[in-house]
């Protein structure tokens, strides 16, 4: 009888082990899975001056955000492809996108383009996000422009 | 009624709350049954006293009363009236009166049809929610006052985004917050169940249709925000994993796992504690999911910065809430019983196994939302998670739990058998291996996940309607006695199945729309055609519109398949003066396989446009399947077995193995 309790209690406690090491190595797969994935599906938000003084690697996709610079905007002549420049006071960088810009897109307009920047240092870009925020300007660009003290940044947005 | 007065309505409801909050608790602990009876008239009060307040906001956004600050930057004399009542919660301050409104209506809906409820269990809950309640009209009052005047009052108001001048957007936050709000009730139900120490089946059985609308409210209002970017934003696109859109799936995710672990409470009176810190955590990612949008944290850390008082606030309530209602978790229950013991092959373990997964999915997407935020707190980067990540981590787990999902039901419960199970799903294998080739006829060639995710579909739709099956014994008896028992089968029963059937028909939109969509990025001249998988798209020009408040260009595209017309669509671009931007309204015209969809872009050079055609297949089923779960829900909440009163007498005594306190 006791022998049979002993047994038991030597299972149970096998068993609880067992479960303890699987919802471990279950955990630690999870872990490393998320990381994993989020290896290239991270995309860091630059803004011209960053890439102009920290060069990305090559073939990094990566948000480039700033204002559309005035009259930079121009169409290329197979009629998809636009050609502008992103700017955020200090220096700009070319941006050639071929589709149709989102709703909000203007030039002086805070601005997002998803995409990597070329060895000609064109950046190619395959989105654009004008993120619908009511203030027009996406946040990113925004706080970035402030902390470097350029008069869009200053505005009051409260 | 005056902005003042409904200033002063907020105010005077806050005094209930508190009140609400303190004496029904104090009255419960105490035995003072006066206190107790207290609970339900401070409830009813404080709901009409926030309408009172909601009523006068109303008032003056569609009087267009430019002396409130509110109106003032988020409304426009020239909008729709429609729109200008949408415009009531379309800003921070507008959005928390609603908030606090429906807490108000649920809390009355407790008091009120929560007859069968103990009186003291109900005074708690009621009390919960008025904690709530207060603390959202602390918030409201001190930081964000929707009825702050402006001085000078201005002529003419900002506007609102003409982006979310749109029917479904103007519907699609009041569901959300049903949906958010609603699970409050859950959340006040587990803890008053802490602090009373007791969980038993009849609590679950009581808590269920608050999940049940809640969820319903929040697939919908999900659904309608999927849809409205699509048709609206012009991309063709319906879900971004972008950081608002989680914020509302997070509670979604959690809220269905909630609703799936009640279940094993009511039948089998286990997973007890699991299911009250499910109730707890649901409910807290609802309030993070409606302070990350509305505080503009989720874009910026920096906006605590720009606006202190209101960040240390929410930071304040958050913790409170949470970290209250998890403190009361550590502390109580473990004066809560396990429960009904079960095998690992099981309809519990089958649920456990829907949880798991549920848990871990709204873990990855809390991850990929909010580690960002950390990441910019601690080092200032900027970064952002895209869909890679959750097409690597979120899909395959989805996967799994479809698969487990066609087996689950077919299990019995406490010990169920693989064996019969896998013999009654032998058709449903077969069809899904047989989707495979049938998914490559119709759509040729693509990406492997599309023909997985093609055959778990058909998997499930096939499993769902041979549990069906074998629960009639269809074919095994005569099929009068089969039709019998269908006919005798609880309304909640097919809930279920219908419901899992909305996912079924979801994961075919999904996929069909993801993997084998066919795009075209063309510039057009009139008399031009374009080619759009087997359908002719030939542009015919365009011609000007004039809206109520914007000016239109408004293209023409009449689509043939096989030089047959199919149809004509008319995608617009609007030019809106306040505030000036402009819009792309897509043209969609929906066909049993699929959608055909047009936009029209800007002019570039003489006559010439550029456009974007789509055809999307099964794109809409996204949103059937959605609509069909919530169908389901409504199917399960019908029963008369779940209703709040019916059983609950009977079953009481039964539940009687519930631990005392």
């Amino acid at each position: 009888m006791s022998r049979l309790a002993g047994n038991r209690a030597w299972r149970r406690k096998r068993r609880r082990l067992v479960l303890a090491l699987l919802a471990l190595a279950g955990l630690g797969t999870a872990a490393f899975l998320i990381f994993n994935a989020m290896g290239d599906a991270l995309l860091y938000f630059r803004l011209p001056s960053d890439v102009v003084a920290d060069r990305p690697p090559a073939g990094e996709r990566f948000r480039l955000g700033g204002l559309v610079a005035q009259g930079s905007v121009e169409r290329l002549d197979d009629g998809k492809s636009v050609r502008f420049a992103i700017t955020d006071g200090e220096t700009r960088v070319p941006v050639i996108f071929t589709g149709i810009l989102p709703d909000l897109f203007r030039e002086g307009q805070g601005v997002i383009a998803e995409g990597r920047l070329g060895v000609d240092g064109v950046f190619a870009a395959d989105t654009v996000l004008a993120k619908h925020d009511e203030t027009y300007m996406p946040r990113e660009v925004y706080e970035k422009l402030r902390a470097r003290g350029h008069p869009e940044g200053a505005e009051d947005r409260s | 009624m005056s902005p003042e007065l409904g200033h002063l309505a907020l105010a005077l409801a806050l005094g209930l709350a508190l009140a609400g909050a303190v004496l029904p608790l104090w009255g419960a602990a105490r035995g003072d049954d006066r206190l107790v009876a207290l609970a339900p008239p401070l409830a009813v009060g404080q709901f009409l006293l926030v309408a009172v307040a909601f009523a006068s906001l109303m008032q003056a956004f569609v009087t267009s009363d430019f002396s409130l600050l509110v109106v003032a930057q988020n409304s426009h004399t020239e909008k729709p009236l429609l729109y200008k009542i949408a415009g009531v919660w379309g800003n921070h301050e507008g959005s928390l009166v609603l908030w606090v409104l429906m807490l108000g209506f649920f809390g009355t809906l407790v008091a009120l049809l929560g007859r069968s409820l103990p009186a003291l269990f109900k005074a708690r809950v009621l009390a919960v929610q008025a904690m709530i309640t207060s603390g959202f009209l602390l918030f409201l009052l001190l930081t964000s006052n929707p009825f702050a005047r402006l001085d000078p009052a201005p002529l003419e108001g900002r506007g609102l985004n003409p982006l979310l001048q749109d029917p479904g957007l103007a519907f699609h936050p009041p569901l959300l917050y049903l949906g958010y709000v609603g699970f409050s009730v859950a959340f006040s139900f587990a803890v008053a169940a802490l602090i009373e120490g007791r969980v038993g089946p009849a609590w679950a059985r009581w808590m269920r249709p608050w999940v049940l609308v809640a969820w319903m409210a929040l697939t919908a209002g999900i659904a309608l925000g999927s849809w409205w970017a699509y048709y609206e934003l012009g991309w063709g696109g319906w879900w971004f994993w972008d950081p608002v859109e989680n914020a509302s799936f997070m509670p979604w995710l959690a809220g269905t796992a909630l609703l799936h672990s009640a279940i094993v409470v009511e039948k089998r009176d286990a997973l007890k504690r699991w299911t009250i810190l499910l109730a707890i955590l649901t409910f807290s990612l609802s309030l993070l999911g409606t302070f990350l949008v509305r505080s503009g944290v989720l874009t910026s850390v920096h906006a605590f910065a720009v606006d202190p008082a209101r960040g240390v606030f929410i930071l304040g309530l958050l913790a409170l809430a949470i970290g209250g209602s998890l403190l009361l978790y550590a502390w109580r229950a473990n004066t809560l019983e396990g429960g009904g013991l079960f095998a690992a092959i099981s309809r519990e373990s089958a649920l456990v196994l829907n949880n798991i997964l549920l848990s871990v999915a709204t873990a990855i997407v809390f991850i990929g939302t909010l580690y960002p935020l950390f990441l910019d707190i601690l080092s200032g980067a900027k970064i952002s998670v895209g869909a890679p990540y959750y097409a690597r981590t979120f899909v395959p787990l989805m996967m799994l739990l479809v698969l487990a999902l066609g087996v689950g039901p077919l299990l019995s419960w406490k010990r169920g058998d693989l064996g019969r199970a896998a013999r009654s799903l032998r058709l449903a294998l077969l069809l899904a291996l047989a989707a495979l080739p049938l998914a490559w006829a119709i759509h040729g060639a693509g990406p492997v996940m599309a023909f997985l995710g093609f055959a778990l579909a058909v998997w499930l739709v096939a499993a769902v309607i041979s549990e069906w099956a074998a629960r009639v014994r269809l074919f095994h008896i005569p099929l009068g006695h089969s039709l019998a028992r269908a006919a005798g089968l609880p309304r909640r029963h097919y809930g279920m199945a219908l419901a899992h059937l909305g996912l079924a028909v979801s994961i075919f939109g999904i996929t069909a729309s993801e993997a084998w969509t066919v795009e075209r990025l063309a510039v057009m001249a009139p008399g031009d055609t374009e080619q759009v998988g087997a359908y002719a798209f030939t542009f015919e020009g365009v011609r000007p519109v004039v809206g109520p408040n914007y000016t239109a260009v408004r293209g023409r595209f009449s689509v043939a398949k096989g030089g047959h017309a199919v149809t004509v669509l008319e995608p617009e671009e609007r030019t809106f003066t306040a505030p000036p931007m402009t819009t792309t309204e897509a043209a969609i015209h929906p066909l049993p396989s699929g959608d055909l969809y047009a936009v029209i872009g800007d002019a570039t050079g003489a006559d010439r446009w550029s456009v974007r055609l789509y055809m999307k297949p099964l794109v809409s089923w996204i949103w059937l399947g959605a609509l069909i779960m919530v169908a389901g829900g409504a199917l399960s909440l019908s029963d008369r077995r779940l209703r709040v009163g019916a059983p609950a007498r009977s079953r009481r005594s039964e539940a009687s193995p519930v631990p005392a306190e």
